[in-house]
């Protein structure tokens, strides 16, 4: 065996390899794979028509996530259409014997959130989804990536999909965060700082001692944008708060099956001197709460900037006029008249804490309307066993039911044309919270504070009022 | 269906960063099959809110044609939706030239007989100022020699191999995966990491 000195990512993809020829693409073994009711129904339609199978039934886990309404999940789905699709998922599930945590299940939600509130997303792994947001499992120290329905059916079909190995980029930021700063604001900040585009064709790992120091949810909230710059996934080498994150949840392994995975999860790790393809350094002291003014996730500033001017690509003036916003503002002051906290982004169960523990005591204001959006069963009980859901409804906000919800606006949640929302979720393309629809990309804190004040506020103003601390 | 050298018209659509959501918005997403996306491509640019069609939009402008799209850099970035290769194939685009592209975008076009074409910045400047002046301006699209050309002057595209083979044979990965079943099993049993 080769002594060579290895990247956490090409330690993972070498060991995943079926078959490597110079000629084609490499034959890449898949462990785990996600499907949802939006790009899983052509799939299977696919196997049937060619007379082919389900190879591995028990490495596949479905759930119903981006079409499901977020209100009365116990009665039938009122629109015909998204009825049908999450309908046709239980059938193929069922009919290819496939596990579904369907509406109404305990373990059903966001399918980035409950693979690893299960156990099942596990460091080493490969996972992939038809969704680009799978990048979120990389958190974990897996290689997680989104895949379009033709490769969904190629892993049914065979559970491997066909790959050619990307570059690899290390983002390493170190320092400690400030007050009111958190792991969403350092990703909003680095896609901010390197664009859109920026690590298309890149596997990124994140490192550095502002991301160690991280929770897992903060991690998973990390890799999940690395999507929004392009990249094809991102990933953290897992740590003891990975392990301890893992230890006793339903899919994790157990017993003697727990050291044999550890022996494994212990050499993950980038080797000293393991080169990059690029390396790019940031410092956590330079990162303030961020937010979005544009129409893609690269378009960030600091709370406390302007919003730039166009630089002759007329990108940013395109935006401005989709926003009816102007380059030169600022944004703080600016009326809102929704807050989304949701998404596979931010609705886990800190997320749920970290905005009720805000918002105590506090009413919304009266122009916005709030939606609080949990991202599975799981989080929603959790969050009722703690009594947020009172602390949300004398605050005004309105907690919903599991699911993608305003995040795509698939279903009823849509944000208005013309509307301004601001937004724990991913993405501020134009009409992604529903036709004609406004986005600003926040934190949950900043989208929190926006709630109270009925305007873009800079959190930390507020923290310092209510000697309230992160 | 096989992809062969042809020659047609483009239609330029020099936005940037055009994501997916504005290729096909998700709530068109509910389809069970393939078909059909393709009256909903760019709808949102396309028709305003009661279903006209904008007139200043480039699919609505009639001296635009052809089954070639030629646009900005990072064409289909986002979501993985493979809903977008769909809807611009049902259109009846098989070529989609930019600067780059997207990586999932890249592999669902590929998947679904559309030739993404890499260009440099300066020749795609070219490319919209010839179809600027001159709507009709033919574009040759040569997949076999990985050559494209407009205009006498001719530029060359990288590929992989095996994408190319499958493009213009009409293969697809299926094939290819299912074929490797026997050394995917011997893969499985001494796979031991999860
Ligand atoms: S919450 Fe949004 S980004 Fe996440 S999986 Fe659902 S639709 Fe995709």
């Amino acid at each position: 065996m080769s002594k060579k000195v290895k990247t956490l990512f090409d330690k993972i993809y070498d060991k995943h390899v079926v078959e490597s020829r110079d000629a084609s693409p490499d034959v890449f073994y898949i462990d785990r794979h996600f499907i949802h009711e939006v790009t899983s129904p052509q799939a299977f339609d696919g196997l049937r028509k060619k007379g082919l199978t389900v190879a591995r039934p028990k490495q596949t886990i479905a759930t119903a996530d981006h079409n499901v309404p977020t209100l009365n999940q116990h009665l039938p789905i009122k629109e015909m259409l998204s009825r049908i699709q999450v309908e046709t998922l239980t059938q193929n599930c069922k009919e290819f014997g496939i596990d579904l945590y369907g509406l109404g299940h305990e373990n059903q939600g966001i399918v980035h959130v409950i693979g690893p509130e299960l156990g099942i997303t596990q460091p080493g792994m490969t996972i992939v989804c038809g969704d680009s947001h799978t990048s979120t499992h990389g958190a974990f120290g897996s290689i997680a990536f989104g895949i379009g329905t033709s490769e969904v059916e190629q892993v049914l079909a065979t559970q491997c999909v066909l790959q050619s190995k990307p570059k690899t980029m290390k983002i390493e930021i170190n320092g400690a965060l400030s007050e009111g700063v958190l792991s969403k604001d350092i990703i909003l900040y680095i896609i901010s700082k390197i664009s859109a585009a920026g690590a298309t064709g890149y596997f990124v790992e994140y490192c550095g001692t502002a991301i160690s120091s991280l929770s897992m949810e903060a991690r998973m909230t990390i890799c999940n944008m690395s999507i929004e710059m392009g990249a094809r996934g991102g990933l953290i080498a897992p740590d003891e708060i990975t392990f301890e994150y893992l230890k006793g949840r339903s899919f994790a392994p157990k017993g003697e099956d727990w050291d044999k995975k550890m022996a494994y999860w212990s050499t993950l790790f980038s080797d000293p001197g393991a080169s990059f393809d690029k390396v790019i350094n940031f410092d956590a002291a330079d990162i303030e709460p961020m937010i979005t003014y544009g129409t893609n996730p690269g378009m960030g500033i600091g709370i406390s900037h302007a919003i730039p001017t166009d630089d002759g690509t007329g990108e940013i003036d395109k935006a401005m006029s989709y926003m009816n916003l102007s380059s030169g503002e600022n944004l703080e002051g600016q009326q809102i008249d929704y807050v989304f906290i949701g998404s596979c982004t931010n609705s886990r169960i800190e997320d749920l804490r970290l905005v009720a523990d805000f918002v105590k005591d506090k009413r919304k204001a009266d122009n916005v309307e709030v939606w609080i959006v949990p991202g599975s069963k799981k989080v929603e009980a959790q969050a009722i066993e703690e009594g947020l859901d009172q602390i949300f409804l004398k605050a005004g906000f309105e907690l919903r039911q599991p699911g993608c919800s305003a995040c795509l606006a698939m279903n009823e949640d849509k944000v208005p044309a013309g509307k301004y929302c601001v937004s724990t979720s991913n993405r501020n393309f134009e009409g992604r919270q529903g036709p004609g629809s406004r986005t600003f990309l926040a934190s949950p804190l900043t989208a929190a504070a926006a709630a109270v004040t009925g305007k873009i506020t800079d959190v930390r103003k507020l923290l310092k009022n209510t000697t309230y601390a992160v | 269906m096989p992809f062969d050298k042809f020659i047609d018209t483009a239609v330029p659509l020099p936005a940037t960063n055009v994501d997916t959501d504005q290729i096909i918005p998700a709530r068109f997403l509910k389809a069970t099959t393939r078909e059909g996306f393709g009256k909903n491509l760019f709808r949102d640019w396309r028709y305003d809110n009661e279903g006209n069609e904008k007139s200043d939009f480039v699919l609505n402008q009639s001296i635009f044609s052809g089954s070639i799209l030629v646009t900005g850099k990072n064409f289909g970035c986002g979501s993985s939706r493979e809903h977008a290769a769909w809807a611009l194939s049902d259109y009846g685009f098989k070529v989609v030239i930019s600067t780059f592209f997207a990586d999932i975008f890249k592999n669902n076009a590929l998947n679904n007989g559309i030739l993404p074409i890499v260009a440099d910045a300066v020749t795609m400047s070219k490319i919209f100022k010839a179809i600027e002046i001159d709507p009709t301006t033919k574009i040759e699209i040569d997949l076999p020699n990985e050559r494209w050309s407009f205009d006498r002057e001719t530029y060359s595209f990288e590929i992989n191999a095996f994408k190319k083979e499958c493009l213009i044979k009409g293969y697809n990965n299926m094939d290819y995966l299912v074929s490797k079943k026997g050394p995917i099993e011997k893969f499985e049993q001494e796979h031991i990491y999860c």
